[in-house]
């Protein structure tokens, strides 16, 4: 069995070198992205991963694929021309911080508008990495870099807020290193119809080192963060005793077993609810105030772009009376010159 | 029917209608055409409407024209100036005198020739044709307005129905003047109003009343004849050069078994692209009204990576938008048709107007070594072939291909015979042929240099594509110099190869020229109709018009090189003539340019073609 699934992960490797600097996060990420492809046993004709420009997004050369690594900023359109051209094929966006929400960021959120099936994966490691350390637009507010030597003025994107603002059905959030998560993510994220986005928390080693480390490292990973699921109570913590609840109208963090809070008082996960409220809070949830959402936050159902343009086509072709060039050019206004 | 007094035979005629934007001009306009056309007469016509949706009533920002240009032989541009106006108030008439050919006939409407609309169009006193001294023109005074609401009078409908038919007054009036049948003008108006049989009947009861009022007031008027064209059999449609383009490529998805994709953004004027093609479902188009042109032409290249004949549509600023992806298109050697509507610039210039001045942003507006094909349509109608062959070379060549049209070709008709099968080729789409394990990404069709096309989906053929240089063969991602070198040359003489596969360059009119003629694009009609008109004065003139711009066609330096005095005409600075001598540095070349938003007028282009045979 172990050797089986390893063959069926070996299947979605190319034959090129990965060129990712050593401990870049970016090869967990791909590691959990061919992971995932072989749990899914999805044929490799029928992927398409489609990328702009940035480290992250060399990946599609190092998967045995259809593959497009296109230009800065453009994966979403590029990918939404895939999809809507055939739908047939499952389609992989690959993307960074700066390139689906700086240069691409209007292409990022009509596609998420549109909700076209595309599942995005966001490398946030909050720089831009192959331009060799600029700050990015989720790069913290007074972050230093090479293009912010004297911290940054500007308030930071955070992507799961910027897709709810756009009308997301689906947000989901995980960490390099944790490849079963990220692998659990993946999945719920192609089994989703619609815009997928998946941020992962990445480490760019060289211009951003342990720019997560706060909430990803496993001494304090289980007390600052908190994966969501479906249907189960928003528990988290090393002891499994703290939970979130709602007062008013914002999230608590509270212990169980103080103050009178039992189990039942603890919120339940509800990903696949429309209303995306609880979803926004959630999503928009920093540490130290809060534990960090990770797990699919949102998950819920809406008309999808590219099915209904199919559709639309088919209905209209059943009325119309025109089926071919021949009978468009000839209907309507026309004489006959003898 | 009554005798007329006197029938004046015409080899063509211009008319003009113009009139409020809300005065239905460019209905009036386009019935007109459209009779004329089926009567046998050949035409071209060009409506010219405000740059404002709604500009205040009454005012000259507010005149909306559409001008026919009919007769009996060839015809092959909208006319300069006008034999008859039909000036539905007085912003109308100021509007269009400059338009006027000596002792024209104007038809006005009297009843709005009242002291607000004549302040309203600069008029300073209450007679028009004493204030701008018109004696000279044959003008017709006719109670239009009040004449319409007398024939309507009867039949219960509200006030503002009764006045939105004073257009079909007048037209009545100048099917009269021309001596027309109604019966085809009715047919389609009771087609286009079915679903509301009484404002039809309406329409053809004032229709023919201005029909009887000519037949009325004929004494003194003069009534013109023109005899049918000598046209070729066939099936025909008006068509303009916008829809042209639309239809070319719906041919051409039918030729290649390819699906239709257009990705775009809308734009002035190459937005009614975008809007025929939203409504052809039908034909299971797939129409991606983008967020922008970058997206525009982001989808429709992932639409070709995809396997679709994917084309984005444009103005000169969203080509400019599309020049980054353009050059992915280049480097990833995909088939992809981009259309250039040309308006005037630069920035937002002049939206509504016409110009030729995209022609180097088309050649050269990216960045790197990036070779593609750039083609120019010449006549409304031919936006259909050109279109047609842009996707052709765009998908047996595997390459990007800017099909240049203009303002001018965009919104002008002509009569278009409806091609009949086998009229247009097939397109094969290069697909991969070998089995996978075979095959490089990379490999090359021997003799176009094109590059297969293994469409995702299909199982083996997986690979990897992008903006980052690829190896000569296997498609990998190469920084080696020398692949550099090979690729950027194997790109060029991909693109230099398909002059292979174009028609040599024509030259039209004398062999033996005293002076050629050379022009590109949407010019074509007004640089022939100079041409013959000079030749029938006896003098010698040859006219070289390219539609392929990148490649040249083969024999270009061989045409150009027979002729002593060359005169490059273009509605620019000089574009083409840069790129021509770019090309053929030998040659001498003189310069012809106009930049005023407007299409030459054959009589500038006579006078001047005539002072250079002179010198
Ligand atoms: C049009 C254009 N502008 C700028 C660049 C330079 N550039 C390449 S990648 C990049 C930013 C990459 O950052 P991100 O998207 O976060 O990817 P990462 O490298 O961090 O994975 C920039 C500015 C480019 N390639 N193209
Ligand atoms: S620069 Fe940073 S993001 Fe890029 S490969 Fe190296 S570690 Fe990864
Ligand atoms: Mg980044």
């Amino acid at each position: 069995m172990a050797e089986n699934t390893k063959q069926a992960f070996l299947q979605y490797k190319s034959d090129q070198n990965v060129r990712w600097c050593p401990g870049c996060g970016d090869h967990a990420i791909l590691n959990a992205l061919q992971k995932t492809m072989a749990e899914l046993e999805v044929p490799n004709e029928d992927l398409a991963v489609i990328s702009g420009i940035g480290c992250s997004s060399r990946l599609p050369y190092y998967m045995n694929t259809y593959g497009f690594h296109t230009i800065h900023g453009r994966a979403s359109a590029m990918a939404s021309g895939v999809k809507v051209a055939n739908p047939k094929l499952q389609v992989w966006q690959i993307t960074g911080d700066g390139d689906a929400l700086a240069i691409g960021g209007n292409h990022f959120i009509h596609a998420i508008r549109r909700n076209i099936d595309l599942n995005v994966i966001l490398f946030n490691n909050q720089i831009y990495g192959l331009t060799k350390g600029q700050y990015s637009p989720t790069s913290k507010r007074g972050f230093i870099s090479k293009t912010s030597p004297f911290g940054t003025i500007e308030y930071p994107f955070r992507p799961g807020e910027l897709t709810i603002g756009a009308r997301g059905y689906f947000f989901a959030r995980t960490i390099d290193k944790e490849i079963k998560l990220s692998v659990h993510v993946m999945k719920a994220a192609a089994k989703h119809k619609g815009t997928s986005i998946v941020e992962v928390l990445q480490n760019c080693v060289i211009y951003n080192n342990n720019t997560h480390q706060e909430i990803t490292d496993k001494k304090y990973k289980d007390d600052r963060t908190i994966v969501l699921e479906h249907g189960k109570p928003m528990i988290f913590g090393k002891e499994r005793n703290k939970g979130l609840i709602l007062e008013g109208i914002t999230l608590k963090v509270v212990t169980i077993g103080e103050n009178g809070i039992t189990e039942k008082d603890i919120l339940v996960h509800d990903a696949h609810c429309e209303d995306p409220t609880i979803h926004l809070k959630l999503a928009d949830m920093e540490y130290p105030d809060f534990p960090v959402a990770l797990g699919v936050i949102r998950d819920a159902a809406a008309p999808v772009y590219d099915e209904c343009a199919q559709q639309q086509i088919e209905e209209i072709k059943e009325k119309s009376k025109i089926k071919s060039f021949h009978d468009l050019v000839t209907t309507g206004d026309v004489w006959e010159v003898k | 029917m009554a005798k007329k007094s006197k029938v004046i035979e015409r080899e063509e005629v211009v008319v003009r209608f113009s009139g409020d934007s809300g005065d239905g001009m460019q209905l009036t306009g386009s019935l007109f055409s459209f009779s004329s056309a089926i009567y046998g007469n050949d035409i071209s016509t060009f409506p010219d409407f405000p740059a404002e949706i709604r500009a205040p009533q009454g005012t000259i920002g507010g005149v909306s024209g559409f001008q026919v240009h009919f007769g009996h032989s060839e015809v092959y541009t909208p006319g300069d100036n006008a034999d008859v106006l039909v000036a539905m108030n007085p912003a109308a008439l100021k509007a269009n005198l400059e338009w006027l050919k000596p002792g024209a006939t104007i038809v006005i409407d009297v009843d709005s020739f009242d002291d607000k609309n004549l302040a309203k169009a600069g008029y300073k006193s209450n007679d028009p044709i004493e204030e701008d001294n018109l004696s000279s023109y044959n003008i017709i005074k006719a109670p239009i307005t009040t004449m319409t609401k007398n024939s309507l009078k009867d039949m219960g409908l509200d006030n503002k129905t009764i006045l939105r038919s004073k257009n079909m007054y007048a037209l009545g009036l100048v099917f009269w003047l021309f001596n027309r049948p109604l019966e085809n003008t009715e047919r389609i108006i009771r087609e286009k109003f079915s679903k509301n049989p009484e404002v039809a009947e309406a329409n053809i009861k004032v229709l023919e009343a201005g029909y009887n009022y000519g037949v009325i007031i004929q004494a003194g008027t003069p009534s013109y004849h023109i005899s049918p064209a000598d046209i070729r059999k066939g099936t025909y449609r008006n068509l303009n050069g916008n829809k042209a383009i639309a239809w070319g490529f719906l041919l051409a998805a039918e030729k290649s078994g390819l699906e239709l994709f257009l990705g775009s953004y809308p734009i002035t004027p190459a937005t009614e692209i975008l809007q025929e093609l939203s409504a052809r479902k039908d034909l299971g188009v797939k129409v991606f009204q983008a967020e922008d042109e970058i997206a525009g032409i982001s989808t429709a290249i992932g639409a070709s990576f995809a396997g679709d004949l994917a084309i984005t549509t444009t103005s000169g600023p969203g080509l400019a938008l599309k020049g980054e992806a353009l050059g992915l298109a280049v480097m990833a050697e995909l088939p992809l048709v981009v259309v250039n509507v040309q308006r005037g610039g630069p920035s937002t210039g002049l939206p509504t107007k016409t110009e030729q001045s995209d022609l180097m942003q088309a050649l050269y507006g990216r960045n790197g070594e990036s070779p593609l094909v750039v083609m120019a349509a010449s006549s409304p109608v031919n936006c259909f072939d050109y279109a047609f062959y842009a996707a052709k070379v765009a998908i047996e060549h595997m390459t990007p291909v800017i099909l240049l049209s203009d303002g001018f070709l965009a919104n002008g008709t002509q009569p278009w015979r409806i091609p009949e099968e086998g009229e247009f080729p097939e397109i094969k789409p290069p697909f991969v042929e070998k089995p996978a394990e075979e095959w490089n990404v990379y490999e090359r069709d021997p003799e176009k240099l094109n590059r297969y096309w293994a469409l995702p989906g299909t199982p083996g053929y997986q690979h990897r594509i992008g903006g980052l240089e690829k190896d000569f063969l296997t498609g990998a991602v190469s920084y080696d110099h020398h692949n550099h070198d090979k690729m950027v040359k194997i790109r060029k003489e991909k693109i230099d190869r398909i002059a292979d596969f174009i028609p040599p360059l024509e030259i039209l009119g004398d062999e033996d020229a005293d002076l050629l003629i050379v022009g590109w694009g949407g010019t074509f009609g007004h640089l022939y109709t100079a041409l013959e008109a000079l030749h029938d004065e006896g003098k010698k003139v040859a006219l070289a018009h390219f539609s392929y711009i990148s490649p040249l066609p083969r024999n270009s330096y061989e045409v150009l090189k027979k002729y002593s005095k060359i005169v490059v005409c273009e509605l620019n600075l000089g574009q083409f003539a840069s790129y021509l001598r770019s090309q053929f540095p030998d040659v001498v070349l003189h310069q012809y340019n106009k930049v005023e938003g407007l299409p030459f007028t054959v009589a500038e282009l006579k006078d001047h073609f005539n002072k250079m045979l002179e010198e």
